[in-house]
């Protein structure tokens, strides 16, 4: 590898990671202003015009905070959970695909790809890493050694062994019909039609524990603000806060991507604009919906989301599985 | 205080509060847990507590009546008519019809705000967020009403011994109006959030079931004794303030569980609403203050104007004034229940002796029963927003 290339991936990096870093910025001012409009208020409105400079302002508010470490921590894993939990959800960056391969309007001689890397096993290495994703607030909940926290903590990890399944298997059937892990073949694969209508019960699970991996309303169970305060981050606070709130926001961003390339055709749509809008235009729309759940739904309880975790998701994804491989078998 | 439960083995007391978004206040809970199932609760009040009882008997029975605003600090009018009307059957006083009117309407409106604010904030308990907003947007109409008349919004003291303060306007009959003819609409947005919603049927449906015997023995009162099936309210049973006058059903629930609770408040709006344009559509001409001398504060443009006025104002706002020796107990159906004032006179302008009877303690007393040994921690928090505390009046 000469250097060129060096430069030319670390150029990358640094694009993709300030990216998703603003996208997670303006996405709590997004979440903000959406609730608000769903809820007849206004929401942020004084920071700049429609309150466009908040995410700003809450940066420099949180990076200003006192850090707080509580006598009972134990602090290694106290100091390594922020860290466990945004870095894996960043790392997913590094596979995603964000749009078709592109000269930049012919600035660059040859095509490049719009991603920092490609795998050949793209999927498994988005599930290994958003796997790890939970050891961060599991850590982070039972390291304060905070009642509260530990609850937190402890649900989290009941819902990620629910919901994990069901997210995994969710995603099989787009698989088995584009033969293929590589997350831009698959896209391909969508040319002609999308996955979406092929796999719509796969859509709906994956979904759906999607919702319930980024621990948001109706399962937010883990950080229940009525009953557990605020769970497995009680006694965080500053930029260690702004870490598990980043890395939240963050995963919300790798879903809506995920759901784009795997069922909503990705960057694929008519050439009245450039792919990459196609692109986002599909990601903000699964951001919306999954903040339009919030809006609607009450929390599930703890027993309640297992129960359906295990006793509706993971049959219905396995039968999906099973009535995706007939059907190809009778295709082919 | 102490904590009064043990650690067995591998269980985990929890301590709930004082400080906790969802015990509406100052309330503590102490739980003995097994993994997140309760096995036992105790709740620990006195947080919130500011002496009411013991101030009533060192202030006149005039100034007393601030001090009940500040019981359930969501329905001060209703407060301000049980203190009302417990002095005013001590004395002896006829309220005019029109203040008779004028009561129901502000006590079913302050009914209104009360559930408002409890379907708003339950609903929060619960996880969801956007009915609260509903809620308060509609409780902000009746707020800005209250305000109008009495020029205050939480702590109205509208609605005084022998009739009520001032007499409405022809604005706030407007305002009234417009309310009453659109609220019914809204009560259907928060049903379309809430009543057929799956999740939120599974969090409250077969939760922190109080059975029919159970709230009765326990001397439940308000809309929790009405989920468990008694059809039991005091506006029917002992009408006050002319209450058998107006048609209104009383709703209530078969299984007593939060989702029943949730279904007779949601009922109780609409029969509020119902009772309010009744007693508008009925609302007679006459005075609004019973005159009684010396008990009764004359008209502000009499005193500027008339020495007898004046003579009398200055009596009753020095506390030179007698009421008849006795004592007296008088409740009315709060939004939460029976609230009642117990008061005995020894003949001077104080009580010498003013109790309390609240529903939110006698209420609130019947949480292990409906929780311990077969709820989670999710549960607590919907079973003590289903009994619709207000620590102020639990701790008084």
């Amino acid at each position: 590898m000469d250097l060129g290339m060096l430069v030319f991936i670390v150029i990358k990096i640094l694009v993709v990671f300030g990216l998703v870093m603003l996208t997670v910025a303006y996405l709590t001012l997004l979440e903000r202003k959406v609730l608000a409009h769903m809820q007849v208020r206004v929401g942020p409105m004084f920071a700049g015009p429609h309150g466009i400079l908040q995410p700003i302002a809450d940066g420099i508010k949180l990076f200003f905070k006192e850090d707080i470490v509580t006598k009972q921590a134990d602090k290694v894993f106290y100091f390594l959970a922020p860290a466990l939990s945004i870095i894996p959800v960043l790392m997913i960056f590094a596979v995603i695909p964000f749009g078709d391969k592109t000269t930049l309007f012919g600035l660059l001689k040859e095509p490049v790809e719009l991603r920092i890397t490609g795998l050949r096993i793209d999927i498994l290495y988005v599930f290994a890493m958003s796997g790890l994703a939970t050891y961060g607030v599991v850590f982070g909940g039972w390291s304060q050694n905070n009642k509260y926290a530990l609850i937190g903590g402890i649900r989290e990890a009941a819902q990620l062994i629910s919901y994990e399944v069901a997210f995994t298997l969710s995603i099989f059937g787009v698989v088995m019909v584009a033969g293929t892990l590589q997350l831009d073949k698959i896209v391909e694969a969508q040319r002609n039609v999308w996955f979406i209508v092929y796999q719509p019960v796969g859509f709906l699970i994956f979904l759906t524990a999607s919702v319930a991996e980024l621990k948001r309303t109706p399962f937010d169970l883990p950080e229940a603000e009525s009953e557990l305060v605020a769970g497995f981050h009680a006694d965080y606070s500053s930029m260690k806060f702004a870490m598990f709130f980043m890395a939240e926001y963050a995963s919300i961003v790798v879903c809506s991507c995920l759901g784009t390339l795997l069922f909503l055709g990705g960057w694929l749509g008519p050439s009245i604009l450039p792919p990459f809008v196609w692109y986002l235009i599909k990601v903000f729309v699964l951001i919306f919906v999954i903040i339009w759940l919030r809006a609607t739904y009450p929390r599930l309880r703890y027993d309640q989301l297992m129960k359906f975790g295990w006793k509706f998701l993971i049959p219905v994804s396995f039968l999906n599985i099973f009535v995706t491989a007939i059907v190809i078998l009778l295709v082919r | 205080m102490t904590v009064p439960l043990e650690k067995v083995g591998e269980e985990m007391i929890l301590n709930m509060g004082p400080q906790h978004p969802a015990t509406h206040g100052v309330l503590r809970l102490v739980l003995q847990l097994e993994g997140e199932v309760v096995k036992r609760i105790v709740p620990m009040i006195g947080y919130l507590h500011r002496g009411i009882e013991k101030l009533c008997e060192e202030r006149t029975y005039i100034q007393n009546l601030v001090l009940t605003d500040r019981l359930d600090y969501t329905a001060a009018m209703s407060n301000n008519l049980s203190y009302a009307l417990a002095v005013e059957r001590l004395c002896g006083i006829e309220v005019p019809e029109r203040a008779q009117v004028i009561r129901v309407i502000m006590a079913e409106l302050s009914r209104i705000a009360a559930h408002l604010l409890w379907i708003g904030t339950y609903a929060l308990d619960i996880g969801a967020i956007t009915p609260f907003f509903y809620c308060f947007r509609e409780r902000e109409k009746v707020l800005d009403m209250f305000e109008m008349i009495s020029g205050q919004r939480i702590t109205p003291s509208y609605i005084c011994i022998g009739g009520v303060r001032k007499d409405i306007t022809p604005e706030f009959l407007e305002a009234l109006k417009s309310f009453t003819d659109t609220f019914e609409t809204y009560i259907l947005d928060y049903e379309a959030l809430l009543t057929k919603n799956p999740i939120w049927l599974s969090r409250t449906r077969d939760v922190a079931v109080l059975s029919r015997e159970e709230a009765i023995n326990w001397g439940t009162t308000g809309p929790v004794l009405r989920a468990s099936g008694v059809q039991f309210d005091f506006r029917k049973a002992t009408p006050y303030c002319g209450y058998e006058n107006y048609e209104f059903e009383i709703p209530y629930g078969t299984n007593g569980d939060c989702y029943d609770r949730y279904r007779v408040r949601m009922e109780e709006l609409r029969q509020s609403n119902r009772i309010i344009k009744q007693a508008m559509a009925n609302l007679p001409d006459g005075p609004i203050l019973a005159d009684v001398p010396y008990v009764v504060m004359p008209d502000k443009s009499d005193v500027l104007t008339d020495i007898e006025a004046l003579i009398k104002h200055f009596k009753i706002a020095s506390g030179a004034f007698q009421i008849p020796k006795g004592e007296v107990y008088s409740s009315i159906e709060n939004p939460k229940g029976e609230l009642g004032f117990y008061i005995v006179s020894d003949g001077s302008s104080r009580p010498y002796r003013m109790r309390i009877k609240s529903s939110c303690f006698v209420n609130l007393s019947t949480l292990p029963v409906m929780v311990e040994g077969r709820h989670m921690v999710a549960d607590v928090v919907a079973a003590v927003g289903s009994i619709d505390i207000v620590l102020g009046e639990v701790d008084r």
